[in-house]
């Protein structure tokens, strides 16, 4: 038998149905693995005496009718989970340990899932590298020094390092699928309404999205199989058919009509990229599927847009850390003084930089020519996709108009941080679900993923699409266990 | 004070040769009537312990997220029906952000440009004729903790109970002009929620609040003055001292050459003054937005309709049937329908009994005694049931009206049975002609000197001859038959 950490999610599943391994040999393989790789940072918190008893509880009384029967999983700290302590990367909440399970967690908790741990990501998720998070940097398995993207960072390093066969992240900007492409793994982020937000630690609400973080399409779609459900305690939740994406998972992508927005041809963008893009227009072409160019005239507005939006809902949502019930306190003379203290020293220079970006575009005087004007143009990029979508079934892009950077590169450069994301917020504006799927190399060896985008509600078909592009492009991950002595 | 309510009376600030008109605009905080709060399923009932009606949404807790009541918009929209205003189809909820310990969200979800009722009107029973008052709008909002400063001398404590419990805020047109006015539109409103059951306008317990503004502009004059902002005032009586205060606060400053400040004010209820709080320049700026934890509100027309349908009969209406059916005089309908309790005592009474009895022992007797006793009429030591029977005692004759109200002082100590009143106690009536006749010509005999009087011109000692039959039959006799069979046997 191969070892149990090279296993994909799927297979892992199969083998505990056959009882050919037990979840407490699994659960244990990863927190072995996980113990050996503290050098990655991507754990803030671990949970494994836990997951061990738990594992040995389902190994006493196996249920394999779950999805996830008795499979260990680390997901990202800004999901809240029952008795296990979740920080969202951030001081402010460093001791914090809800009382309550997100749904989406609550949702693998209920199909036989195992929580061993907490992983690292960018404060409040904030971030595209996961250099703002307060529990330090993460390192990318692919090499030394090379960040894991953000602000999933803790979710893909542990991924892409096997420390947990699958993971889930959250996507605002492309919180999911830049740190998989970063990190040569899958990443869907679902249409806004299909995960419920229901104990995930807010950022932007209106475009806060949890999704699967896999090493493969089909681990994804058993993945979004268990996480996303309709929630009456999220109102933003959308009752739609979902899935069974797993069942339904096949490659035939014959007839797809894919269209090429040719505004996503940036200047600087690498070589090998561009290649990568040609190279799964052809996959398509040659498994029966058409390639259209399309016009999405608005393309260009959505980065700024995006960072009007986000930062004004995370300055709101942030207003809550005030060391009055919960989380870290400083003294202060009196209440403002206790505030400001508080915030100062409890929140990093990111989060301060889109609070302040925030409250600024909502006061008034402003609020008209920032926020509303901001709000105004997200409909037209919303209409561009509703355009598009009278002519292609999907849309295939690059994740990101670059691989992966060294840790500092871009840290006292906030805008070209901002630009990682040019391929991704898009969608999150749209509302619209896309996936990310490792296609290839940059010069330097590192990881390049493409993006597939969605209609609405159709994750099935970008799935495919995904299946049948990775059948085809034969990826492989180049990681040599650096980090491990 | 009392000066200025006189009736009919305009209320105007004479300083020097000028006369001042004082403008009002109030903006009521009601709390809604419901089991369980705005966005969130924590009870809501009142003086609980501290924070032991709070959900982890109303503590902000991470991640927590608002869901919205639907019985809670329903009480909206039913109270906007009562106010005869436009229901929004669509309304949109906003945050208010603003930092403050109560405030576990560091917002407050409010409605802003968007209301879920848009404008109405309130019809005003003031003593010289009705008075419309617009209604500018209402919206929803949640409600804050309460910041206790006075239990700790070294902490301020904070109570979120009340965290996130429902508000309507009811916002009128500056269109009232008298203490008098605000009086009558603050009992007003509460009557028509207090009817629809969507506030229990408990002022008391804080169901009930206003911010109030003020302005004042020389009479006759079109343009609106500067206002101030008087926040949070808890009672009618404050309200009324309040703007007494501020407005001859504002017609000093202006007659001293000044010019008025837009500002917010406090009221302080112990000096009898209002003070700044914060200037317009001072003012917070909330930067409101729409909450994209709630998508907007938008409502069918067949929900509307349908909460349309179950509308309770308003005090407006009930005072036009009342005057019409039992021929009431506006006053006495008035007086009846102001208080939804009122009403339905009255419409118990006067169903089983004589509607004009009804109407003069509820507003004359009753009333007495329940101010006596300090009782609302929910607390009436009589029962409406036990209340009619006594009036169709005094309609069929069984009883007089002076012994009806020795057996009312009887029937208030435990609500007694009237009828068992009259048996035990003997005070039936005497309406046998042949009885009362011969307790007549008894007194006839007994009186022969003032028999010639009477005879002889003295009109008035009739009085006297009726005294005596009343007291000889121990005040049982039927007034009427005495008078009769008397004016027979002298004439």
């Amino acid at each position: 038998m191969s070892n149990i950490i090279d296993l994909k999610l799927f297979e892992l599943v199969e083998k505990i149905k056959k009882k050919e391994i037990s979840s407490t040999e699994v659960t244990k393989a990863f927190i072995d693995r996980s113990q050996k790789s503290k050098k990655l940072n991507s754990y803030i918190t671990e949970n494994f005496e836990n997951a061990l008893q738990k594992a040995k509880k389902f190994d006493e009384k196996p249920d394999f009718n779950k999805k996830l029967p008795g499979i260990p999983l680390a997901v990202k700290d800004l999901f809240c989970t029952k008795n296990i302590r979740t920080t969202a990367g951030s001081k402010i909440l460093e001791n914090f340990i809800p009382t309550y399970e997100s749904t989406v967690t609550q949702n693998i908790l209920n199909e036989g899932g195992i929580i061993i741990g907490k992983l690292n990501c960018d404060e409040f998720a904030m971030g595209s590298s996961n250099e703002t998070s307060f529990f330090g940097n993460v390192q990318n398995p692919i090499s030394e020094n090379l960040v894991p993207g953000g602000s999933s960072g803790g979710s893909s390093s542990a991924l892409a390092a096997k420390l947990t066969p699958a993971t889930i992240g959250t996507d605002t900007g492309g919180s999911i699928r830049q740190p998989a492409s970063f990190t040569g793994t899958v990443g869907l982020k679902p249409t806004y309404g299909s995960c419920s937000r229901y104990g995930i630690v807010a950022f932007a609400s209106s475009l806060d999205q949890a999704g699967p973080m896999t090493h493969n399409v089909k681990d994804c779609a058993l993945m979004l199989e268990v996480i996303s459900s309709y929630d009456n305690k999220d109102s933003t939740s959308v009752d739609f058919k979902r899935g069974p994406y797993l069942k339904d998972l096949n490659e035939n992508i014959k007839g797809k009509k894919i269209g090429i927005p040719k505004q996503y041809r940036v200047d600087g963008m690498p070589k090998e990229m561009d290649e990568l893009w040609k190279k799964g227009m052809k996959i398509i072409q040659d498994n029966g599927g058409e390639i259209i160019e399309i016009n999405l005239p608005n393309t260009n507005y959505a980065l700024p847009t995006y960072y009007i939006v986000a930062p004004a809902e995370a300055s709101s949502n942030l207003a809550r850390y005030d060391g009055v019930k919960y989380g870290f306190r400083s003294k202060g003379e009196n209440l403002i003084d206790m505030y400001e203290k508080t915030r100062s020293e409890g929140f990093g220079d990111e989060v301060k930089r889109r609070i302040m970006i925030g409250t600024y575009v909502l006061s008034s005087g402003y609020y008209d020519a920032y926020y509303l004007k901001a709000q105004k143009v997200r409909r037209l990029i919303k209409n561009d996709f509703d355009q598009a979508y009278k002519k292609v079934d999907a849309i295939l892009t690059p994740s990101t108009p670059s691989s992966a950077f060294k840790i500092g590169e871009k840290t006292n450069d906030p805008v070209s941080m901002y630009l990682n994301d040019i391929f991704t917020v898009p969608i999150n504006l749209a509302g619209l679900p896309a996936i990310s799927i490792p296609a290839g190399h940059d010069k330097a060896g590192y990881p390049l993923g493409l993006q597939v985008i969605g209609k609405a509600f159709d994750e099935q078909n970008i799935l495919n699409i995904a299946y049948s592009i990775e059948k085809n492009i034969n990826f492989k991950n180049n990681i040599n266990d650096w980090w491990i002595n | 004070m009392d000066k200025l309510s006189e009736e009919n009376k305009e209320y105007l600030i004479k300083r020097n040769t000028n006369e001042y008109e004082v403008v009002i605009g109030l903006e009521v905080h009601a709390q809604v009537l419901s089991e369980s709060k705005l966005f969130s399923t924590s009870p809501t009932k009142f003086g609980s312990e501290p924070n032991t009606q709070v959900s982890l949404v109303d503590a902000a807790f991470p991640g927590m997220l608002p869901v919205i009541n639907e019985f809670c918009i329903k009480q909206a929209i039913k109270t906007g029906i009562g106010l005869n205003a436009k229901i929004n189809k669509k309304s949109i909820f906003d945050r208010k952000n603003y930092f403050y310990a109560d405030l576990p969200q560091g917002y407050q979800i409010s409605q802003y440009k968007n209301p879920i009722v848009g404008e109405g009107t309130v019809t005003l029973d003031l003593p010289n004729g009705e008075k419309k008052i617009g209604i500018e709008r209402l919206h929803l909002e949640q409600d804050a903790g309460k910041s206790i400063h006075d239990i700790d001398p070294n902490n301020t404590l904070v109570d979120l109970n009340r965290s996130g419990v429902a508000l309507m805020e009811i916002v009128s047109k500056p269109d009232l002009r008298s203490l008098d006015e605000v009086n009558s539109y603050i009992k007003k409103l509460r009557s028509i929620m207090r009817y629809l059951g969507t506030c229990d306008g408990n002022m008391q317990e804080g169901s009930l609040r206003a911010d109030v503004n003020v302005s004042v502009r020389k009479k006759g004059s079109k343009e609106l003055g500067t206002r101030c902002e008087i926040k949070n005032v808890n009672s009618i009586k404050f309200m009324q001292m309040a703007i007494d205060y501020e407005a001859n606060r504002q017609v000093d400053v202006i007659e001293e050459g000044g010019s008025i400040d837009q500002e917010t004010r406090l009221f302080d209820t112990k000096k009898n003054e209002t003070r700044s709080m914060r200037s317009k320049e001072d003012a917070h700026d909330y930067r409101y937005f729409p909450d994209p934890d709630l998508l907007p509100l938008e409502l069918d027309e067949n929900f509307i309709n349908d909460i349309k349908k179950n509308i309770p009969e308003l005090p407006d209406e009930k005072k036009k049937r009342f005057i019409e059916k039992f021929k009431l005089s506006p006053y006495e309908a008035n007086i009846l329908v102001s208080d939804i309790d009122t009403s339905k005592y009255f419409e118990e009474v006067s169903k089983n009994s004589d509607v004009k009895l009804a109407t003069n022992w509820i507003t004359g007797e009753l009333f007495a005694l329940l101010n006596e006793k300090n009782l609302e009429i929910t607390e009436s030591p009589i029962s409406s049931k036990n209340l009619a029977k006594l009036i169709n005692l005094i309609k069929k004759g069984t009883i007089s009206g002076k012994i009806a109200k020795t057996i009312f002082v009887i029937m208030s100590d435990g609500d007694k049975d009237p009828e068992k009143i009259v048996e035990e106690k003997g005070l039936k009536q005497q309406s046998d002609p042949k009885e009362l006749e011969k307790i007549i010509d008894k007194i006839i005999s007994e009186n022969p000197k003032n028999v010639g009087l009477y005879k002889s011109g003295k009109d008035k000692l009739f009085g006297f001859f009726v005294g005596q039959v009343m007291k000889s039959s121990g005040g049982k006799a039927n007034p009427q038959l005495v008078n009769e069979i008397l004016k027979k046997k002298l004439n």
